[in-house]
């Protein structure tokens, strides 16, 4: 299954199930970031690391070793 | 939810029940980081608390009064929560607070740009306590973004009195005064709506299942979050993509990002420098006339010369001397520093250089930190507050001083420009001088990564924790707010901090330049004491032992030296370059002194104010030692090198 650092940017997806240690696991929930949630890679730092997602009219920075942790599919049109 | 006040464990039991005499109700303002919670609370009780545009600024729970109706309103401003749920510091003095602090009613702010993720927390904090009021901030924000929130509607879908608010707008808050009023006399009835779960939900709870409990709990509880919020929101048109977005894409371009930053840092520091100046100039001019009209008051009353000395040259003579070369220039780098903060900016920072501090297992946000500690290093120790892991809080706060302070600039200017610029003429000199300094600076920020990296894998061992940081949408600053809480809250609190210690320390060195014993006086003999030590590190005695003196502030160091050279009893202030130069050439520096100097201006102890917050904010005493031990050590072996490897060449 794809994960969520491989996304291009701009391009909005789903979310499928996450698998992380709890306490990032806790981070994401708080911050909307859960199964069934859309979420949209917006733009990259200068060093391509962490990338920032639009999620719940939000923007939550992510870096690429959590994003990978984050697996999801595309949504549908 | 199990989030009663018998589940949650830590009880605060300090302020049990209410004082009825002071005040008739109790107000709690919970809400997410940076939804203008602070900023509500302030427009409301008129104290200044400050608020960044940054998550997480509101460590503890503050406190003040407002009026209303006849009726007296004790506040608390809550710190910013995502959810109840987790274990972070803030989440649970928020929870603490709610659960058994038992507030009247309880304001949630939301953030109406961000309404459902917002609603979360509504939905959470509703299921401990039935008096809520929703209030719906940012409306401005939201208009702009073409947004347009039914508030009657979510009022009747969540079953508790909700209130827009711009909370700039001072009107606007009236209305959320009102109906807190209403609401703790009674005269209205909230009946929340919570999320009802699934059965599946009692069966994790029954079976002790808490990571699934938890993730099924939030995920109904959003999905409520959702239907609400698409049933109150309405778009108007399609709108374009808010100008963040654009300021964004420049920021953290590959081809702008770097440039942008570094322009924006040079140019605080150099605003910071060249303005500081001429308020110097007329404080030490201002306390220099108070302190002939001291003396004069002081011989009028008959005072002993053995107590007027000590009293004034020493005692009087420093802390004003640290005063007003301090007080300029954090007076007007803070604000500026803030201005940024409050656009956003920083955020951002933090966001770009992540990768950087990444590779030394630590975050993006000791960048923020490190910025400051340009500023000054104790404010610097003291913004590390902003870092949620333990280990790299103090991680950062143990590696702060590796960055010059303002106190250490005007040192490592006048010696690059004695010792380097001389070789050049012209306006390569002073280009020489600013290399140098540059370089200096590059030293520290490299002896930054490297000692966090040792540190990260020795003392303090962890991975790094993960960075999940929300980048707040920029906001216009409000230029007079930042001016008046930027000094009052960091410039007078560092100040403050800073003169506790200098007074003392004021006498102490006083003391150290004229007692005399035998033909020495006691600086003399420490001198003699530390100096070959010194001249290992390629230094002289009198240079360490001003070092040593120099503990309550690194701008006395340089004067320290000059009024040990001339034998002087009190501090030596000379403007001009030149004459510096010659006393110090007199007195045998060459240009290895001099880069030993400025090598151990940059690494070694930093100020007792930065110290005294290390173990403030650390709560042990254990890191303000090793504060002290890390830069100091890491000056020693690297000056010894330097002069090791001069001598070998010359």
């Amino acid at each position: 299954m794809k994960t969520l650092n491989t996304v291009k940017l701009n391009n909005s997806v789903c979310i499928c199930s996450i698998d992380c240690s709890e306490k990032l696991q806790r981070r994401f929930l708080d911050l909307g970031i859960i199964p069934g949630t859309t979420i949209t890679p917006i733009f990259s730092s200068i060093f391509n690391d962490p990338v920032a997602y639009q999620v719940r009219d939000s923007v939550i920075a992510i870096r690429s070793e959590d994003a990978k942790k984050i697996y999801i599919k595309k949504e549908k049109a | 939810m199990g989030l009663t006040s018998s589940s949650t464990g830590n009880f605060l039991k300090k302020e049990n029940k209410k004082n009825k005499e002071n005040f008739d109700f109790v107000v709690g303002l919970a809400g997410n980081p940076n939804v203008g919670k602070s900023t509500i609370f302030n427009c409301l009780t008129g104290m200044h608390q400050h608020t960044g545009n940054w998550p997480g600024k509101t460590v503890s729970n503050a406190s003040g009064y407002f009026k209303y109706k006849h009726k007296n309103f004790k506040i608390f401003d809550i710190p910013g929560t995502y959810s109840l749920m987790s274990n972070s510091e803030e989440e649970e003095i928020a929870r603490d607070f709610i659960c058994n602090q038992n507030p009247d009613v309880t304001i949630v702010v939301v953030d109406s740009t961000c309404l459902e993720r917002s609603l979360n927390l509504v939905y959470q904090i509703m299921e401990i306590t039935k008096n809520i009021i929703v209030c719906v901030n940012l409306l401005d924000e939201a208009e702009k973004k073409g947004i347009q929130i039914d508030l009657d509607k979510l009022g009747i879908m969540l079953g508790v009195p909700v209130v827009g608010t711009i909370a700039n707008k001072k009107k606007t808050l009236l209305k959320l005064q009102e109906t807190a009023y209403l609401v703790c006399s009674k005269q209205i009835n909230t009946n929340p709506k919570v999320v009802k779960y699934s059965s599946d939900i009692e069966e994790y709870k029954k079976n002790n299942m808490i990571k699934q409990y938890n993730n099924s709990v939030v995920s109904e509880i959003f999905s409520q979050c959702s239907i609400v919020s698409n049933s109150v929101i309405s778009y108007k048109s399609n709108t374009t993509p808010p100008k963040s977005r654009k300021i964004d894409k420049i920021l953290t371009s590959k081809k702008f990002g770097i440039p942008i930053m570094l322009i924006f840092f040079a140019l605080i520091l150099w605003i910071t420098i060249i303005g500081a100046n001429y308020p110097s100039q007329w404080l030490s001019a201002l306390f220099g006339y108070i302190q002939e009209k001291l003396i004069i008051g002081l011989e009028a009353i008959h005072t002993p010369s053995y107590i007027i000395n000590p009293l004034i040259f020493g005692v009087y003579q420093t802390t004003t001397w640290v005063i007003s070369v301090m007080l300029p220039p954090m007076a007007i780098f803070f604000p500026i520093f803030t201005l940024l903060e409050d656009f956003g900016f920083l955020p951002r920072i933090a966001f770009n250089l992540d990768k950087c501090f990444k590779k030394c297992c630590t975050c993006g946000k000791q960048a923020l930190t490190m910025c400051m500690g340009f500023g000054c290093n104790a404010a610097g120790v003291v913004g590390c507050r902003i870092i949620d892991s333990k280990r790299e809080k103090i991680i950062a706060m143990l590696t702060n001083s590796f960055v010059p302070c303002n106190g250490r600039f005007p040192f490592l200017i006048t010696l690059s420009m004695i010792f380097i610029g001389s070789y050049f003429s012209g306006i390569f000199s002073s280009i020489a001088a600013t290399i140098t300094v540059l370089l200096i600076v590059i030293l520290g920020i490299i002896f930054t990564f490297i000692i966090s990296n040792i540190l990260s894998k020795t003392l303090l061992k962890g991975e790094s924790t993960n960075f999940v940081l929300e980048l707040p949408p920029y906001r216009k600053p409000q230029i007079r707010k930042i001016i008046v809480r930027s000094i009052f809250d960091r410039t007078l609190f560092v100040l403050v901090r800073s003169i506790i210690v200098a007074a003392p320390a004021g006498l102490l060195i006083w003391l150290f330049a004229n007692i005399q014993i035998g033909d020495l006086t006691i600086l003399g003999y420490m001198a003699a004491a530390l100096n070959p030590f010194a001249n290992l590190m390629g230094l002289d005695g009198y240079i360490l032992a001003a070092f040593l003196l120099g503990l309550p502030a690194n701008e006395i160091v340089l004067p320290l030296i000059l009024m040990s050279y001339l034998g002087s009893g009190n501090l030596v202030s000379i403007e001009d370059i030149h004459s510096i130069g010659e006393i110090l050439k007199a007195n045998g520096w060459t240009i290895i002194t001099a880069i030993n100097s400025m090598i151990f201006c940059l690494l070694h102890f930093p100020c007792s104010t930065t110290l005294l917050s290390i173990k403030k904010e650390s709560g042990s005493l254990k890191w303000a030692l090793l504060g002290f031990a890390i830069p100091t050590a890491c000056g020693i072996v690297f000056c010894i090198c330097t002069n090791f490897i001069y001598n070998l060449i010359i």
